[in-house]
């Protein structure tokens, strides 16, 4: 079994759904990126996304975007948040962490390189945006050799047999589920229909599903919890590391 | 090839969410392609709402001044709205219309595929929102006007270089919130699959016209089709009638901007590299790491990082080349067409006019050169005048 598998197990076994918290890598500093990550890691959060920062981020929402281009203007890269991976690895040995990046910014660093480099840094999967079943196999072709796995996306527009044939051979990822037709970011309700969809998709694939996009609140991460095995949480965390760069401990009281 | 891949480029590199979307625009696409009574329709608007077909003009006095290859003019610039981009918003809104979508949605760069939307969803009677970077609303201020008396409103988007790869973000945003009743014009042969070969398809009208009026008319194929190139569907749409004639070469002009080496231009294939935006796999002008450049080009039209995945293909085989034409000549062009011609280009097409000026005295009498005249350059008066009080005079042919 794999981090991913492990968590996933250890939560079932809790009685409750996994936390995976979603930050933007170099925002508002890598420091403190890493020192939010660290904070999550310790007090709550199950898995990490980290997020690379990319220039015309389509399927985000303002918050994300805003701290995608802050990052870039100080210059970080796709190095730096591997970096950042291999020293968050070192302090929290068994927290999956899940490379979130726009497929460009991996492309041009080449995949193969990038394959090698996640794996030495003790990454354990890559959710790629923009990059949907038709598309992945190119990706899947180096990162599958070196142990690491790949977290597939559905939509609420994506049928349930579209879901299964995206989770097959990915028995060691989670599947995330977007609950919202629309970008990332904090929604005041949630659709009325997720928690059926949320029912279906479970039943109908062999790996456990996250729900993300728009999930900001404690009620909303429990109606989840409810039905999948896992809430995403990443605008609202982004959103609450500008007032003062750090995370306090009402940030993280999602469960 | 796979489908909707062209070579390695092309694809649907594109949020989950508009697969499902993707894939019943593709059915309905090939559904109505094959239909008789669609292309019928297609063709009917085309003939009386556009003026269809548009003449071949032969340059006379510009190709004796030249004196080489004759230059003859695919006038685009006479369709209805200006620009050849009407000949694809027309085939996209009857296909919204058809696949029952109430909204219509497009990104713009210099305003005339906007224009060209705006003037279609009037037409059918749609409402329409236009997405445009901010940049390019101040520098296409009548084309911002016309969308608005037509009916639409402009969303000038301000971020990124608030030019037209920040409002084809902002565009795929919208349509990714509203893909249930909206159907997104894409203006260019970029975008994911279907959109290359749609908006190419739709375009062709202008390949397929050419061919057969230099044929009626010269009794003979171009020599070489010229046309500029930004996201590439004048272009495209110019060669899809000379792909089977390996006699002509094809010749796509990116915009070079203040030169290929000063980084400020928008030649995505002679300046760039491989790499995914907006749903294709194409060349980029992009980062060492793999972040998108803002472009920099004289005409708002070609300010686009990216180009068609099909140009990306055409120019790996070899079928087509591609070759930079900056400002300063493209704005020589323009003034060249004007005085000797009495026509007034669009600053895009001058780009083409610039490298037919560049080929034509090489070339023997008999050659000829068809430039696709894409568009016309009234849009473009107060910046080619703010153009040419801000540098040195260029020398008049």
């Amino acid at each position: 079994m794999n981090r991913i598998q492990n968590c996933f197990s250890r939560t079932r076994a809790a009685g409750r759904p996994a936390f995976v918290a979603y930050l933007t890598m170099g925002f508002p500093s890598l420091a403190a990126s890493e020192k939010a990550a660290d904070t999550l890691l310790s007090s709550g959060a199950d898995i990490l996304e980290l997020g690379v920062p990319f220039s015309d981020p389509v399927a985000d929402g303002a918050v994300i975007r805003a701290a995608a281009y802050a990052a870039l203007e100080q210059g970080v890269k796709l190095a730096d948040v591997l970096a950042l991976a291999a020293r968050l690895r070192a302090k929290h040995p068994d927290a999956p962490l899940v490379v979130f990046s726009y497929y460009n910014v991996l492309y041009a660093h080449g995949l193969e390189r990038f394959a090698d480099e996640a794996a030495a840094a003790g990454v354990d999967a890559v959710l790629v945006v923009d990059l949907p079943l038709e598309e992945r196999d190119e990706l899947l072709a180096v990162l599958r050799p070196r142990g690491l796995t790949f977290v597939p996306l559905v939509a609420p527009t994506t049928s349930v047999e579209r879901a299964a044939a995206s989770a097959k051979g990915l028995e060691d990822s989670f599947l995330y589920v977007i609950t919202v037709k629309g970008t990332t970011g904090a929604r005041a309700e949630l659709p009325p229909e997720l928690k059926d969809r949320l029912a279906t998709l479970r039943a109908a694939v062999d790996v456990p599903i996250a729900a993300g996009f728009g999930v900001s609140t404690r009620e909303q991460a429990a109606m989840i919890g409810e039905v999948a095995d896992g809430f995403v949480v990443g605008s609202a965390l982004v959103k609450a590391l500008e007032k003062d760069g750090t995370l306090h401990a009402e940030d993280l009281r999602y469960y | 090839m796979k489908k909707g891949h062209y070579g390695p480029y092309g694809g649907q590199y594109i949020a989950e969410t508009l697969m499902t979307p993707l894939r019943e625009l593709e059915a309905a696409y090939e559904d109505a392609k094959a239909d008789p009574a669609f292309q019928a329709e297609f063709r009917e608007i085309l003939r009386d709402y556009v003026g269809r077909e548009s003449p071949l003009t032969f340059a006379r006095r510009l190709t004796e001044r030249l004196g080489g290859a004759r230059i003859v003019l695919k006038r685009e610039d006479l369709n209805h709205t200006g620009a050849h981009k009407v000949n694809n918003t027309i085939g996209q809104a009857l296909l919204a219309r058809r696949m029952g979508k109430k909204r219509l949605i497009a990104e713009t760069g210099a305003g005339m595929h906007g224009v060209a939307t705006a003037t279609v969803a009037a037409l059918f009677g749609m409402p329409c929102e236009v997405y445009m970077g901010a940049t390019d609303v101040a520098r296409q201020a009548p084309n911002v006007a016309r969308m608005k008396m037509l009916g639409a409103t402009v969303h000038p988007i301000e971020e990124g270089g608030a030019t037209l790869k920040d409002a084809m973000n902002e565009a795929i945003r919208d349509w990714i919130a509203n893909c249930d009743d909206t159907f997104y014009v894409i203006g260019t042969v970029a975008g994911p699959h279907p959109y290359p070969a749609m908006v190419r398809d739709f375009q062709s009208v202008i390949g397929t016209e050419a061919r057969r009026q230099m044929l009626e008319k010269f009794g003979k194929l171009p020599d070489q089709a010229i046309a500029c190139v930004g996201g590439g569907s004048n272009a495209m749409g110019l060669f899809a009638g000379f792909l089977d004639d390996p006699g002509v070469r094809l010749v796509g002009v990116e915009a070079g901007g203040k030169g290929i080496a000063t980084g400020e231009h928008a030649a995505s294939i002679c300046g760039g590299r491989p790499g995914v935006l907006h749903g294709s796999k194409t060349y980029l002008l992009q980062t060492d790491d793999g972040q998108i450049l803002d472009t920099y080009s004289v005409s708002a039209g070609l300010d686009y990082p990216g180009v068609g995945p099909e140009h990306a293909y055409l120019a790996d085989t070899g079928r087509a080349e591609y070759v930079p034409v900056d400002d300063a000549e493209a704005v020589a062009a323009f003034d060249a067409l004007c005085r000797y011609e009495g026509i007034i280009p669009a600053l895009e097409s001058s780009h083409a006019v610039a490298e037919a000026i560049k080929r034509a005295p090489h070339l023997p009498g008999d050659a000829i050169l068809l430039v696709n005249l894409s568009g016309r350059g009234d849009k473009d008066m107060d910046n080619v005048l703010a153009w040419k009080a801000a540098h040195p005079p260029v020398p008049a042919l």
